[in-house]
């Protein structure tokens, strides 16, 4: 095993007053030349460093949850604090991590380097949307030195509108200012993937993590303007006592679940829908294969985007909603079952006669596979609506979403952050490292979840800071797979920094994958490509009818 | 130089002052007692609003279909929208 994955010599041996451009990193070292850059590439970095802050802000309010949750007895902060800090971890996971993690880092860099073009379509706009990002994450720093905001990252009315006395305001401006992130980085995916493909990018020939990026970009604009509307509702409701959802007076508090869902469950495919791109980028490079199914796990991508908009009515089955309304959204949500057990099966048999390579990005992606899948299957559990009556409000459905967003989503961002790596920094990073980092990964997210799955079906709610002392072995288990997970997530961001300085230098195309972005060198210039790219069928690792890898090898 | 002065200024100009009037008919007809027809009127009117900004500002009647086609998903979802949500209210 070696340390690195495929060293190579540099092949971009900028100086100063040579011909060949600069790389980005190096094109302007001042702060002002990062601030008010255009670049899509440096503007990914902006995002991946505020991203990277909050993901550790979050992590922190988590820590202190579940060390709270060791003991039975609340013992270690207050039921308020508790209470700020579970919603505290809601609301930054989700909308400052999660929502802009893959697309607004890897999907602002790679995008127009996977389509050939020189930049996203709208680069002013590009950097406005981290600026928006920057000024809602702000009013978040603001709610938290406010003292913070307990209604759960939900914000569910009447609590978050008539009887809660923390910030919600800020926290809910912040959410509604970060929305416009969301629609500006969605709008200019669509329109760069619509204008400035490469002669000969049709659109049966783009990765599919351009296909991911697109059928999110889709959700997020469609999806982000109604979730601004109900916040605003809120406010205005707090602030100018209009009873938009107060039932008192005429309101209905449903409107705002109904309202809610409809933007967060498409939410989760904001989520999820990037890392299924990435982890069809990995799994053909380190099976050597093509994509198997390519058309169809476009068609999936899609329908899991529009479908996904169908079905918001599984979170409020125990709401008040009509008992016809359940069996209709429960309907609905099976179906979207179908294009996501149609993306795991492609992905399997991806594999099939393929030459795996284990490297710390194809682990990520295993990884991926096998949480997603758990977390998809449980999803079908809180579909049914008798299920879902009995483990509503329990750690099963806290179990369910981490295996899906954490489990699939942060599992495929630590695989891109290490298969691009060397495109984005133009170094290698420890190999063996990381693959300990992936498994410790791996164990951490199961020995932290998994008993939640248990002790919720066994009763425990969620949100208690106090709980009876039969559930204690799953909250000790699951907070010892934390620190695992902690360690876990903590070890790359030591060797990662190591390598940017130390590493050995990556060759424009370390992992011999097929991607145009690997002809662009590492780290690539301001307008990515010294020569035009060469446009082929996407994922051409073998011949259409042709001996496999391992065949060749055996050969 | 009429035709390029009568698409920046003029033609923009105008419909902003039928916004501007139609944003007061809004405001003064909620004062006004219709019944059940007040919600009815205020949504007639930003219909009437919607449909001005797309055709003068998003130029739909002048585009390619696609452009048509994305300035029809905002309906199109909202319709979705509606549709999902009577499936709760109207059965209660």
């Amino acid at each position: 095993m070696s340390d690195v994955a495929h060293p190579a010599a540099p092949d971009h041996p900028a100086t100063p007053g040579s011909a060949v451009p600069p790389d980005y990193l190096h094109d302007g070292h001042t702060l002002r030349s990062w601030l008010f850059t255009t670049d899509h590439k440096r503007i990914a970095i902006l995002f991946a460093l505020s991203i990277t802050l909050f993901f550790f802000i979050g992590a922190i309010a988590i820590s202190v949850v579940r060390l709270e949750l060791v003991t039975p007895a609340g013992d270690l902060v207050s039921d308020d604090t508790y209470n700020k800090m579970f919603t505290l971890h809601g609301i930054v996971m989700v909308w400052f991590f999660l929502i802009p993690s893959i697309p607004a880092t890897f999907g602002n860099f790679l995008l127009p380097l996977m389509i050939g073009a020189k930049d996203l379509a709208f680069p002013r706009i590009n950097v406005l949307s981290w600026y928006l990002y920057v000024a809602g994450a702000l009013l978040t720093v603001v709610t938290i030195i406010a003292g913070g905001v307990d209604t759960g990252w939900t914000f569910y009315v009447p609590y978050s509108t008539m009887f809660s006395n923390t910030a919600v305001l800020t926290a809910a401006m912040g959410v509604f200012v970060n929305g416009f992130s969301s629609v500006l980085t969605g709008v200019n995916f669509i329109a760069t993937t619509h204008v400035l493909r490469a002669p000969g990018m049709t659109w049966f020939r783009l990765p599919l993590f351009v296909w991911a990026m697109y059928a999110t970009s889709l959700v997020m604009v469609l999806a982000t303007p109604v979730l601004a509307m109900t916040l605003l509702l809120i406010v205005v409701e707090r602030w100018f006592d209009l009873p938009v959802f107060d039932a008192s007076r005429g309101g209905d508090p449903l409107l705002f679940q109904h309202l809610f869902w409809f933007y967060s469950h498409p939410a989760v495919y904001i989520m999820v829908l990037p890392a299924m791109g990435v982890a069809s980028e990995l799994i053909a490079c380190f099976a050597r294969r093509r994509l198997f199914g390519y058309s169809f796990m476009v068609y999936a991508l899609v329908a899991i985007a529009v479908i996904g908009f169908f079905v918001w009515g599984h979170h409020m089955f125990v709401s008040g909603q009509s008992p016809y309304a359940n069996v209709v959204f429960s309907f609905l949500s099976f179906m979207v079952a179908v294009p996501s057990a149609i993306k795991v099966f492609n992905w399997t048999a991806t594999l099939y006669r393929g030459s795996i390579g284990f490297d710390a990005p194809m682990l990520y992606a295993f990884g991926f596979l096998g949480l997603f899948t758990i977390g998809g299957l449980t999803g079908l559990f809180l579909a049914t609506v008798p299920i879902d009556i009995h483990v509503t409000d329990t750690y099963f459905v806290v179990a369910h979403f981490h295996y899906i967003m954490v489990g699939g989503t942060v599992s495929a961002f630590f695989g891109a952050l290490h298969f691009w790596w060397p495109k984005i920094t133009g170094r290698l990073y420890p190999e063996t490292l990381a693959r300990i980092a992936a498994v410790l990964m791996f164990f951490g997210f199961n020995l932290t979840f998994f008993p939640q799955f248990v002790m919720g079906y066994l009763g425990m709610p969620r949100r208690y800071h106090v709980y009876p002392p039969e559930f204690q072995i799953y909250h000790v288990l699951s907070t010892s797979g934390a620190a695992l997970l902690g360690v876990a997530y903590v070890m790359p961001l030591f060797y990662l920094i190591w390598s940017f300085r130390w590493g050995a230098r990556a060759g424009a195309n370390p992992w011999r994958a097929k991607g145009l972005e690997w002809q662009a060198p590492s780290p690539p210039p301001r307008d990515n490509f010294l020569t035009p790219p060469v446009v082929g069928e996407p994922y051409d690792y073998h011949p259409p009818e042709g001996p496999t890898a391992a065949e060749e090898q055996v050969a | 130089m009429d035709e390029r002065r009568r698409e920046i200024w003029i033609r923009p100009l105008l419909t902003w002052a039928a916004l501007c009037v139609l944003l007061a008919a809004t405001c003064a007809l909620a004062y006004v007692p219709m019944g059940r027809a007040n919600l009815a009127v205020s949504l007639a009117i930003a219909a009437a609003k919607a449909g001005l900004v797309g055709v003068v500002f998003m130029r739909l009647f002048e585009n390619n279909p696609l452009n048509r086609l994305a300035a029809a998903a905002g309906p199109i979802w909202i319709f979705v929208m509606f549709l999902l949500l009577f499936s709760d209210y109207a059965t209660r």
